[in-house]
């Protein structure tokens, strides 16, 4: 049956807002997110709260819940005790548009400046050869769901707006990762796109990105430092840098790229 | 009226799922000035819910899989009410459009010889999906994403503008497409972060919006799924067909109540996970059609042997198309077999090791793990059918998709005619790839012939009018949420899985109640980002489009793949001729019958005479006799 539970939800726009209260009913097996429709549509019908697919598939839900980045759709509320109030507020790092909707456009902006897959020049489509195990590190990365808590928690920007334009977060070194990993990608700098462009120096692989994700990636462990430890081979290794300027890895058969 | 943004385009879609990133994408390759119409945030779309795969017919893991036995499993699935040319293209073109996305980035999972390795599904002969895991839906979705920052990325190198070619509007809702001498001229929506008004100006709109879910209580869909496309297509004037099949995925979650309809893929059952009863019976083999009985194993040592032998094996019943897996779910717990929180038992725990389950099904792991405490490599699932796909929508040209509007487009699940009466699992990732890409090809086409469109003050004043009725109306009126309720009551009970004439016309006059208050709907609060004015808007299209259901599942006295009459419970040759044609005319659903496209001789011979039988009136079984006569001659 139905508990009474004690709730406070974030209300306001950019110029500024508060904490509101709300008594709501809680039913066996229910997430933030089915209570927070409750409030929308008993009390507060223009409660602001982006969602899509309500399964942990989308990423859209993501909030702030007692103070942890969180998808509502995946918080259950039998975490909770029946006597403990849950808050909930906006992701932090990003501007609020209304109540718990942000506006996450930066993630698209750092998205649309990182060099897209570059498809091997002398392969027709169908003629792609990859091993599954070449591929799996980055598949790894391709479960990403763009919820960018992973962006929210991360120190360098969520309380340094002016760490913004030099960093582009974990989400996006997920990204370089992937790419980097692709057995078939044709070009060559990621790992330099990474540290100079997208700021990897600036992660003090705290792990926290790691914490919060809800696809359970190994962001720090699996991406983050393994382009650090590219970037340092790259950079100070001379093996590698002869080998780059003889083998030219740009020109390099697919097969035998990685 | 002054502070309306307006924008001119040649290609606007509306819908940025996987058929309208794919018409985007083709309609930029070929020149066109496109903008993409998200109602979420770019990349969020319906689509990422596709969990199975994608069907094409590349042969890669059994090599006698091929186009034509692709496009006759797609015919069987939509027991032959199929527009045939759109299966027909769909199955030839769906390898090409798979192969394509690699070149995008996409890693699907592999075969041993590094091709994209195929799984089995319901209805299809041969493993052929495509797949990532069970996340396939999300690969795809990202990859077109990513393709359109490509081409975002090309246009900033050479015109120093990402958005000079390719401009996606998210958040962004379309309420009308507007005409022009009968012709497509443009549409109007809102912003949903700042309750701003839009107005897009071109010849040319694809219409990518997906399904109709949300107007059930217990669905896969998301919050999007209002059947906005279907919508615009009516007020615009052109026609939809197939209205009365619903497809209800046998598997969607039951417990807890909260997430009660969340899908758990087919994948579970292709890859050996089998439905139990309350009484531990495997129960599929009941439930056999004669029209599949001779693909279908009839016992369970059978059926074990064809996950490794499929040569000298028939299939899993589990694996029957999703209708008929549905409706025997469905039986099973209406007899009293089913378990305590009303589904029944879908088990791979004692069907493979736990790290298979794992490795193959990482998605579901975690959402039974995270959303219902059952881990799904120790203890069987609870499953029930849940509202998932709709097989109607706008009636198009096969070739072209093009609506009877001149300028208009459809692809994907706002169109009809492809799947018949019943869609197979994976082919609805295809089918937006390849019809996305046509509708992407034909409305530049379209739009490079056209002349400069313009839309007219007093239409954008009109549909300005309309879309602040709501909050204007004001809170004394009626609330969305409870008139939201009532529909998706309405349709899930009187409109469901087994259908009635009593219910239907309950359906009827409950849903003629629903009109008159959802036109009194109202709203408080402002325009910013403001859910319960957009559900209010949302509201029209769900009515619409329920009614259109409504109307053809009444009309229509048979039993056919997604609608199942329990007073016509058999399937009958003469309607297998009909499409019934929903128009909208004063606010209210009219319907007309049109034949069903005749399919072309040589696509007809495919099939063996004693399958067609069961399918084909006699007029059409003596026309077969002639053409296999003619046929053996040459």
């Amino acid at each position: 049956m139905g508990t009474d539970r004690h709730f406070r939800v974030w209300r306001g726009n950019e110029a500024g807002g508060e904490l509101k209260d709300y008594q709501v009913e809680v039913n066996e097996g229910e997430v933030a997110l089915d209570v927070l429709h409750r409030i929308q549509a008993t009390e507060e019908p223009d409660l602001a709260v982006r969602w899509n697919c309500k399964a942990g598939k989308c990423g859209s839900c993501s909030c702030e819940i007692n103070g942890k980045p969180r998808l509502a759709c995946m918080t259950r509320m039998s975490t909770f005790e029946e006597t403990e109030t849950v808050t909930v507020t906006p992701i932090r790092t990003f501007p609020i548009v209304r109540d718990l909707v942000t506006d996450v456009s930066f993630n698209y902006a750092k998205a649309l400046a990182m060099p897209a897959f570059k498809p091997p020049g002398e392969l027709a489509p169908g003629e792609y050869r990859m091993q599954q195990v070449d591929i799996e590190r980055s598949q790894e990365f391709r479960k990403c769901i763009e919820c960018f808590l992973c962006q929210t928690i991360c120190h360098v920007i969520r309380d340094h707006e002016e760490n913004k334009e030099a960093f582009s977060g974990p989400r996006l070194f997920i990204r370089a990762a992937e790419l980097d990993m692709h057995p078939l990608d044709a070009r060559s700098d990621r790992e330099e796109f990474a540290q100079a462009a997208q700021g990897l120096g600036l992660c003090n692989i705290t792990k926290c990105c790691t914490e919060v994700c809800p696809e359970h990636i190994k962001i720090t462990d699996n991406a983050i430092i393994a382009m650090k430890e590219r970037v340092v081979d790259e950079r100070f290794d001379p093996l590698v840098r002869l080998g780059r300027k003889i083998f030219r890895r740009d020109r390099r058969q697919p097969a035998s790229t990685k | 009226m002054t502070n309306i943004e307006r924008h001119t385009y040649d290609v606007v879609v509306i819908g940025a799922g996987g058929a309208g990133l794919r018409a985007a994408i083709e309609a930029r390759l070929a020149g066109k000035k496109t903008a993409i119409i998200s109602k979420s945030l770019f990349g969020k779309a319906h689509t990422v819910m596709a969990e199975g795969g994608a069907a094409a017919a590349m042969g890669n893991v059994n090599s006698k899989d091929n186009a034509n036995v692709h496009f006759c499993d797609t015919m069987r699935g939509g027991k032959f009410l199929n527009n045939f040319r759109m299966a027909e293209l769909h199955a030839q073109e769906s390898p090409a459009r798979i192969w394509e996305l690699e070149t995008y980035g996409a890693l699907f999972d592999r075969t041993k010889d590094g091709k994209i390795s195929q799984r089995n599904f319901g209805g299809h002969e041969y493993p052929r999906l495509a797949h990532v895991g069970d996340r396939t839906g999300l690969e795809l979705i990202r990859t077109l994403q990513q393709k359109i920052v490509s081409l975002q990325q090309e246009d900033n190198e050479e015109f120093g503008d990402y958005e000079a070619r390719l401009r996606v509007f998210d958040e962004c809702t379309i309420t009308e497409v507007f005409l022009d001498g009968g012709k497509v001229s443009g549409c109007f929506g809102y912003i949903r972060e700042s309750g701003e008004f839009v107005v897009f100006e071109a010849p040319a709109i694809v219409l990518a919006t997906g399904g109709v879910g949300k107007s059930y209580k217990v669905t896969s869909n998301s919050w999007e799924y209002t059947g906005d496309g279907h919508a615009l297509a009516l007020r615009a004037g052109a026609t939809l067909i197939n209205m009365e099949f619903l497809q209800f995925h046998p598997t969607g979650m039951v417990w807890p109540p909260s997430v009660k309809g969340i899908l758990v893929t087919e994948s579970v059952r292709g890859d050996g996970g089998v439905l139990r009863n309350s009484e531990d019976k495997r129960f599929m083999f009941d439930y056999v059609p004669d029209v599949f009985r001779q693909q279908y194993a009839e016992t369970e040592e059978e059926a074990d042997r064809w996950y490794d032998d499929q040569e000298n094996n028939r299939r899993p019943p589990e694996l029957l198309p999703r209708d008929e897996v549905a409706r025997a779910i469905n039986a099973e717990i209406k007899a009293g077999r089913g378990t305590a929180s009303g589904g029944v038992y879908l088990d791979v725990s004692t069907r493979m090791p736990a790290e298979v389950i794992k490795r193959k099904l990482p998605s579901m792991y975690h959402q039974f793990k995270e959303l219902a405490d059952v881990d799904i490599t120790k203890q069987p699932m609870e499953v029930g059918p849940t509202c998932h796909y709709i097989m109607g929508g706008v009636e198009v040209d096969p070739d072209t998709t093009a609506a009877c509007v001149p300028g208009l487009f459809a692809a994907g699940e706002v169109s009809g005619g492809m799947h018949g009466s019943n869609r197979l699992g994976g082919n609805s990732l295809s089918d937006l790839l390849v019809f996305g890409k046509r509708a992407g090809e034909y409305a530049s086409a379209h739009a490079s012939a056209t002349k400069r469109v313009t839309v007219a003050d007093s239409a954008v004043a009109a549909a300005a009018e309309t879309a602040l009725a709501p909050l204007e109306r004001g809170e004394s009126c009626e609330n969305p949420y409870r008139l939201q309720q009532e529909l998706q009551q309405v349709m899930g009970d009187l409109v469901g899985l087994i259908r009635t004439r009593t219910e239907l016309e309950g359906s009827l006059t409950r849903l003629a109640g629903l009109k008159e208050r959802i036109a009194k709907v109202g709203v408080t609060g402002g325009r910013r980002y403001n859910p319960g004015w957009h559900l209010a808007l949302d509201l029209r299209n769900m009515l619409v489009v329920s009614e259109a259901t409504a109307r053809a599942a009444l009309e229509r006295e048979e039993s056919r793949g997604g609608h199942t009459r329990d007073d016509f419970p058999a399937m009958r040759p003469e309607w297998r001729c009909i499409n019934l044609v929903c128009t909208l005319a004063d606010q209210s659903i009219g319907l007309t019958r049109k034949p069903v496209p005749a399919m072309r001789p040589e696509l007809l011979r495919l099939f063996k005479r004693a399958e067609l039988t069961k399918y084909l009136t006699e007029e059409e079984l003596a026309e077969f006799d002639a053409i296999a006569g003619q046929g053996s001659e040459n």
